[in-house]
């Protein structure tokens, strides 16, 4: 053990030559990081711009331009797009419902437990739910067709949209998980105040309220993308895991078990614009948190 | 006809009762406390001022408008909270400003008015600044200038100095005194401070269990409180359990030692219970040369120096005393162990019942012209 | 009380989104016999012998994750508030990379950094994988859970109380520090529980034999199983969940208690 001195604070602290001893504590968290996330990370980034005789080269990335990676980013985009406002939107009405919207408090308690487990509901269960449900055999679907609605053929489960509603089920809960602490950060006297100052309703959301919760609701938004975008079980089982036409995941997860673009190197330039969206995507989350946070320290 | 009037205000949640028998006459420009224990109903009566809660029955009125259905946004009150509640997303002029931009005031009239408001709370400098650069004492001026802005006919505050500390808090008191006098503006305030309400009031409504103790002005409430709960709530307060031995002339009796009440003891007879109330800074050493005085002796138990006064726990057999001097390095003060005699006059004593009867017959009449 | 029509219309429309297609997965996963309700898929489900070789497997692996997690951010968080809270923002940083490097990222990252060595070549270097990729899945959970539960007790004065008792650093973490954030490290623990158990992305990648891969297999086979094993998954995360807010009752009853 260091030997210890005593301070003027009174802390017992570890004694200058024995400092490097310090970070030793920590060694095993960066090792096992390192070792599990940084190294094999960087050295996708690295491989990227590397040909297979390890000499620099940008065809890597150029390759990202063939049209079906393309359009496989686009769809991506645009699902991750869809699903965090449409979820977000949701998500956002219901946990406003729950806190400020004066829901009796069982209904909170038991809408964010259950939150809590659905955002956590992926993959093959996810998928099966909504197969029960809007799929050609599902309860929603004939109940539909019975009361003269049929849904299909215009309707698939596995088309773009269906996509959407399966994905907006992890969505919602996750942006009520996350904003319903910053409604209920919002202050009774707030409202209180700008009532007594003769505003309404509609004012107090359109000056306050919403400008106090636009940095907080746009930045859970941002993450719900980024969730989105980086899911890959869900649209696995739904689609097959075929490597046309789908999303970016399915195209890199195909890339382990076959080299289905025979290019090793298109997978990792794969994999670095993922990483590039999804380091936008927190980049711009802990911008928008500080934004709010900044405001309400006081 | 008073500026403000509230008749009969009873609120209830529920089963539980908040406020009760409520009724108030403020004069214009009058600057009125509430003050009592947390719970006891002065914050839900403000509220109920400002329109934020309803009243279960009973009327409010202010200059002349029966405004207990109208809701809060219509009243053209001024409400300064605890918390400061200052809008975290505008700056410090647009938070002053705010009142008048939703009335569709000029937009030169707003900013004149709100350097007029920044210029009376000395935070001229500080417009563009938002609520968490300021610290805690300007965060409450400025929403003591957003309640302003709009020229309100009430200014209503609701215990607004108890998140600061104390040095701030009493150089804001009097900022706010001087503000209130120099607008003018009917004020309530709502406190569980003792000192603050004194300090700033015309008159204090004393409140305990969503009644009202006792109306009147700060004198009046602390030299004679109309009840036993305003007598140990305003101020320290020694009671001794006394027993009276004639009524007719005012004599008790604290221990044996006969004590002169200066009134007769109308309200009770000879051999009741009673508790006999004394201030300790009407209590002094015994050798003065006043014969007409009460005196009780025993033993100094504890001398506490405070700085300006020192202030001496005397044990009698059963009851205990505390009394203050003043802080003289010419003088010992008492040993502790030593045998002492303290002196009080008549005039001193209040003489409390078990329950909540008039201690004196000069507070009950102080009491009926509130 | 039509003041409170919008809110009940949103909560109505989400327990709507949320509650039907439960009902409906539930409901299909009883008609496995045509023309009555029963419960037989569930039971053809548990006598998998499959089902249960991958629940078990998954199950130990779950444990694993949350062993090592344990063992190496409990000593982290408490390293970093005692001695380097400087190092602090950099920990936050690194525990919010898996949100940056997505599971499917960061085993192609893996599976490409490590071929051709003893982790992908054999089975047991495979699983070595798996475990590594979870305990960093399961980073940001366990570090916040562990860091907030150590800011709840002064560790200063218990690491010198236990220094001035004689105690080693062993001594210090293994009897004094780990039961304190017991309840907290439990929370982290169970969230990393439910994550691993349904798990599918990593499992089936790194080709082990994993519930997530199972569920996805059988899916492909059968008809009615898979409902029956959403429902089985849907009620093992809801009982995880449930054991985190009931110890974290009893944790706070436990902090409010002596005060």
């Amino acid at each position: 053990m260091a030997p210890l001195t005593q301070t003027k604070t009174g802390r017992a602290t570890v004694e200058p030559r024995a400092f490097s001893w310090t970070w030793l504590g920590v060694a095993p968290f960066f090792l096992f990081v390192a070792a599990f996330l940084i190294w094999p990370t960087l050295s996708i980034i690295a491989q990227s711009f590397l040909d297979q005789d390890r000499r620099l080269t940008l065809r890597n990335i150029l390759e990202l331009g063939r049209p079906f990676i393309v359009s496989s980013y686009v769809y991506s985009l645009q699902l991750s797009a869809v699903t965090a406002i449409g979820g977000g939107i949701l998500g956002g009405l219901l946990a406003y419902a729950i806190t400020i919207g004066g829901l009796p408090r069982p209904l909170r308690d038991a809408v964010l437990s259950f939150s809590g487990v659905a955002s956590n509901f992926a993959g093959v269960p996810l998928a099966f739910a909504f197969i029960a449900t809007l799929g050609q055999l599902g309860v929603v679907t004939q109940w539909l067709r019975s009361v003269g609605i049929s849904l299909y053929p215009a309707f698939s489960l596995y088309s773009f949209w269906g996509l959407s509603i399966v994905y907006i089920y992890f969505q919602i809960p996750l942006m009520v998980l996350i904003m319903a602490p910053a409604f209920e950060g919002m202050r009774r006297e707030w409202r209180e105040a700008a009532e007594s100052l003769g505003a309404t309703s509609w004012h107090y959301w359109r000056y306050i309220g919403l400008p106090i919760l636009l940095p907080s609701i746009l930045g859970t938004m941002v993450l719900l993308f980024g969730n989105a975008f980086g899911a890959h079980a869900t649209a696995f089982q739904l689609t097959g895991g075929g490597s046309q036409g789908n999303v970016v995941t399915i195209l890199i997860g195909a890339q382990i078990s076959s080299d289905a673009l025979a290019n090793p190197g298109l997978g990792n330039a794969l994999a670095l614009g993922m990483i590039i969206i999804m380091g936008v995507c927190i980049g711009l989350y802990t911008w928008l948190q500080r934004l709010s946070a900044r405001w309400l320290r006081s | 006809m008073a500026f403000l009037e509230l008749v009969n205000v009873r609120k209830s949640f529920g089963a539980s009762v908040a406020v009760e028998n409520f009724n108030l006459a403020v004069e214009r420009g009058e600057f009125v406390s509430f003050l009592g224990p947390s719970g006891c109903g002065k914050t839900t009566t403000l509220r109920m001022v400002a329109g934020f809660e309803k009243p279960t029955a009973g009327r409010i009125v202010i200059d002349g408008v029966d405004v207990t259905d109208t809701p809060p946004n219509r009243r053209n009150i001024g409400m300064v909270f605890q918390s400061y509640a200052l809008f975290p997303n505008m700056t410090v002029a647009d938070n002053i400003g705010f009142g008048l931009k939703i009335a569709r005031r000029p937009a030169d009239e707003i900013r004149a008015r709100v350097e007029e408001l920044l210029r009376i709370i000395h935070m001229s400098e500080f417009g563009r600044r938002y609520p968490y650069q300021l610290s805690g004492g300007q965060q409450q001026r400025v929403a003591l200038a957003r309640a302003l802005a709009i020229q309100p006919k009430l200014l209503l505050l609701d215990e607004p100095l108890s998140a600061l500390d104390a040095k701030i808090r009493a150089s804001l008191r009097q900022e706010i005194r001087e503000i209130q006098r120099q607008l003018g503006i009917t004020t309530i305030y709502v406190t569980h401070d003792q000192e603050e309400a004194m300090a700033l009031s015309d008159r204090i409504v004393v409140m305990s269990r969503g009644r009202i103790e006792q109306i009147g002005t700060p004198f009046e409430v602390y030299n004679f409180p109309a009840t036993r709960f305003v007598a140990s709530f305003v101020g320290t307060l020694n009671l001794l359990q006394a027993t009276v031995v004639d009524a007719a002339i005012g004599l008790v009796s604290v221990e044996g030692q006969s004590i002169r009440v200066a009134r007769p003891l109308t309200q009770h007879r000879s051999g009741d219970a009673v508790s006999l109330a004394l201030r300790p800074e009407l209590i002094a050493l015994d050798g003065q040369i006043n014969s007409e005085v009460n005196r009780l002796s025993g033993t100094v138990e504890d001398v506490t120096f405070l700085g300006s006064i020192v202030r001496v726990r005397v044990r009698l057999s059963a009851n205990k005393l505390h009394f203050d001097l003043f802080n003289n390095p010419q003088l010992r003060p008492p040993q502790p162990g030593s045998l002492i005699t303290v002196q009080f006059a008549p005039e001193a004593c209040l003489v409390l019942g078990e329950d909540a009867s008039p201690a004196h017959p000069m507070s009950a009449s102080a009491a009926q012209a509130a | 009380m039509l003041k409170r029509f919008w809110p009940w219309f949103w909560f109505t429309v989400g327990a709507m989104y949320f509650l039907v297609p439960l009902y409906a997965t539930f409901d299909f996963s009883l008609r496995a016999r045509r023309g009555e309700l029963s419960f037989a898929a569930y039971a053809n489900v548990l006598n998998d012998i499959k089902f249960v070789e991958s629940f078990w497997f998954s199950f130990q692996t779950a444990l694993a994750t949350i062993v090592i997690s344990a063992l190496v951010i409990v000593p982290t968080a408490y390293w970093v508030q005692l001695r380097l809270p400087r190092l602090r923002p950099v920990i936050e940083f690194f525990t919010l990379l898996p949100f940056v490097v997505p599971a499917v990222v960061l085993v192609f990252s893996l599976a490409r950094t490590y071929s051709r060595t003893p982790l992908t070549d054999s089975r047991e270097g495979l699983w070595v994988l798996l475990i590594g990729s979870y305990v960093i899945l399961s980073f940001p959970y366990m570090y916040r859970a562990v860091d907030t539960g150590l800011r709840s007790i002064n560790i200063h004065d218990l690491t010198e109380a236990a220094q001035s008792l004689g105690a080693g650093w062993f001594t210090i973490l293994a009897r004094v520090i780990f039961p304190n954030v017991y309840t907290a490290l439990l929370s982290g623990a169970f969230i990393t529980f439910a994550i691993v158990m349904g798990e599918f992305t990593i499992a089936a990648l790194l080709a082990q034999p994993a519930f997530g891969p199972y569920m996805n297999r059988l899916a492909s086979s059968r008809v009615y199983e898979p409902s029956a094993l959403a429902i089985i998954s849907f009620a093992l995360t809801w009982a995880a969940i449930a054991a985190i807010q009931w110890i974290g009752q009893g944790a706070q009853a436990r902090v409010a208690g002596p005060r």
